[in-house]
């Protein structure tokens, strides 16, 4: 007996009751496209969160005082300008690029009775491209700013929104930042990227303005952090060392000691990466619970058809069909179900993707779901699987059935 | 004198029902030859369903021997009785027992597609043809009548040419006509292909169209004619 034979002979089996057929295969429906759609979406957001970690700036290493790894870390010395222009050294440290300290704080910033909580970076001229920012209009903190501690600010396309309800034309005007008058000198483009660590709900001021204004460290020279750009990204685990170095001997400290991080991009990046992959798996997880219970479904379903039969699989027992032939005309049946199910679940997942991808641009959340290729595979796979697992039961009984009751049976 | 297509050697069949102990067949010693017809009588409860299910092959004799067509089946496998019943056993139901949702013609090739045998669709008119149904090949079998049903059912039992065919009541689900005209091709076939046929039934009138009648009573046989 051929396999396309015993697969048109399921479809007229399940075709001969077509409303339990397809509430039927409507539990699998779900199961796969809740399956496809909360992998693409998660894919879609580990996507998106890769694409803003990868816009901050390329072969970015970020330094911070203090180190987790090391147990009973006493006094971390904090960071200071020093360091950085230490590492700022070419003659030292030939894999650097540029070095941006910086000091980092939140606070309200207002305009006219409208204010709005935003982070404020106070940063040296070098900082725009280190982290790869453009102003939209204006001009970003030069040294002149710096040396003069002017009350400038550069702002975040966010920021300008809260507070002026546009994003333009706003050179000039002043903002207080913390309560103190800041004038505008640029408006920063847009980096989209949302959610996670926007760049976009943000101001820039000098380093000298913020250290004697806003921020106020315990040490004059003391910074929170320090962005450092390798030469290219080859020579990113060299700049490694040579920080390492540089500091180490700054600060005095014994090999495996440091009293500093460093965190590269790629350690950032795969972190995140890390997150929303088991973000993803959970909630592929959750939704393969769906899948699982429309296996269910499509057991009950088959024990039903195998006892409603009972009498064909007399029949074909006594007309001469084996436990296999029947056991396969009764699993390829399961599967026709199981797989139609798949193939209109992968349909509304990509109709569910879809949808959610207009909603999320809709509110600028730039989350675009993926369906890719494997995931289909697997759904497909996994649900045929599940057809043929729930249904096993079910046809190794109608198998095992003694042609002599089996015919006897109404 | 060739040898009898049927030989069966004290053949006991016991069932137990809960925890009492039924003995169908008590020791049964039959032979039959090829191209016999021969109607199998009894009251109901004396054996002969369960009588036909062992010479049908659709079950195992607790004790005795059984050679159909000059093979011993009486300890086979399910599985190699299923082929058995295949190659050399046409089975004729009371209630027709068709596939409903499939034509006369795949009907009567159900067989064939067990057998892995090649031409099923020309085998198939070929046995409609032989028991005049070919007007009605692609007609399921709520589109044709009792009779009709029938007749498709006997394409279905003698397309794979089998040793014997087994009739259990073959006309008790029809009308007085349609039941004649049955009995009428049976017999008809039994002259033009030398067919065994074994017929089980109740009815005085058709067995008395058979060359021999065996009865049973309390799961003996009670020899006659």
């Amino acid at each position: 007996m051929n396999i396309l034979h015993q697969f048109l002979e399921a479809l007229r089996g399940l075709a001969s009751n077509k409303l339990r057929s397809a509430l039927t295969v409507l539990g699998i429906v779900i199961g796969v496209a809740a399956v496809i759609a909360m992998l693409a979406i998660g894919r879609g957001a580990q996507n998106s969160i890769s694409s803003s970690i990868e816009s901050i700036g390329t072969n970015l290493l970020y330094i911070t005082s203090g180190n987790r790894n090391v147990r009973d870390l006493r006094n971390p010395k904090p960071l200071t300008i020093s360091d950085a222009l230490a590492l700022a050294d070419p003659t030292n440290a030939p894999f650097i690029l540029r070095v941006a300290p910086v000091i980092q704080g939140r606070g309200d910033v207002s305009y006219s009775g409208e204010s709005t909580n935003t982070g404020i970076y106070g940063v040296t001229a070098v900082y725009a491209l280190v982290s790869n920012l453009k102003v939209s209009e204006g001009e970003l903190i030069s040294d002149n700013h710096l040396t003069s501690r002017a009350p400038v600010a550069v702002i975040g396309v966010d920021v300008a929104n809260a507070l002026f309800g546009r994003s333009a034309n706003l050179v000039g005007e002043t903002i207080r930042v913390m309560g103190q008058p800041f004038r505008v000198i640029g408006v920063l483009e847009s980096k989209g990227g949302g959610g996670f660590g926007s760049q976009d709900n943000q101001i820039l001021v000098p380093l000298t303005t913020a250290q004697s204004r806003l921020l106020r460290r315990v040490n004059r020279d003391q910074v929170d952090s320090i962005s450092v750009q390798a030469v290219d990204a080859n020579s990113v685990s060299k700049a490694v060392e040579e920080v390492t170095q540089i500091l180490a001997t700054r600060h005095r400290t014994q090999v495996g000691k440091e009293d500093f991080s460093i965190l590269n991009q790629q350690d950032i990046l795969s972190t995140a990466q890390s997150i929303t992959g088991v973000l993803t798996i959970f909630l592929g997880g959750i939704a393969a619970i769906s899948l699982l219970v429309g296996g269910i479904g499509i057991m009950n379903i088959m024990f039903v058809s195998v006892t409603e039969r009972t009498r064909e699989i007399g029949l074909r027992k006594a007309v001469g069909a084996r436990k296999l032939d029947i056991m396969i005309q009764f699993l390829v049946e399961a599967s026709v179900l199981s797989l139609i199910g798949g193939m209109i679940g992968i349909l509304l997942a990509w109709g569910i993707a879809t949808v959610v991808g207009q909603i999320a641009s809709a509110s600028n959340v730039n989350i675009r779901p993926a369906i890719q290729l494997d995931m289909v595979l697997l759904a497909t796979l996994f649900s045929a699987g599940v057809g043929m697992f729930f249904g096993f039961y079910p046809s190794l009984r109608a198998a095992n059935l003694q042609p002599v009751e089996a015919l006897r049976s109404e | 004198m060739t040898a009898p297509v049927i030989e069966s050697k004290g053949l006991i069949k016991t069932y137990r029902m809960g925890k009492i102990l039924v003995e169908a067949l008590r020791g049964i010693s039959l032979e039959i030859q090829r191209g016999e017809v021969i109607a199998i009588m009894g009251p109901s409860g004396s054996g002969k369903s369960t009588l036909m299910n062992l010479l049908g092959c659709l079950d195992r004799p607790t004790s005795g021997e059984y050679i159909l067509d000059g093979e011993n089946v009486s300890r086979l496998s399910d599985n190699k009785l299923a082929v058995i019943r295949n190659r050399k056993v046409g089975f004729i139901f009371q209630s027709f027992n068709l596939l409903p949702r499939a034509s006369a013609t795949e009907n009567v090739e159900l067989p064939l597609r067990y057998s892995g045998v090649n031409h099923h669709r020309q085998r198939a008119r070929q046995a409609l043809e032989a028991v005049g149904l070919s007007d009605r090949m692609k007609h399921r079998p709520s589109e044709l009548s009792g009779g009709e049903q029938q007749r498709v059912a006997i394409a279905r039992a003698l397309v794979n040419n089998p040793a014997i065919v087994m009739a259990d009541e073959p006309t008790g689900n029809l009308d007085s006509k349609s039941g004649r005209e049955i009995m009428e091709l049976l017999l008809s076939l039994n002259r033009e292909r030398a067919m065994t046929v074994i017929i089980v039934t109740h009815d005085p009138a058709i067995a008395s169209q058979t060359q021999r009648i065996v009865r049973l009573r309390d799961g003996l046989l009670e020899e006659a004619s």
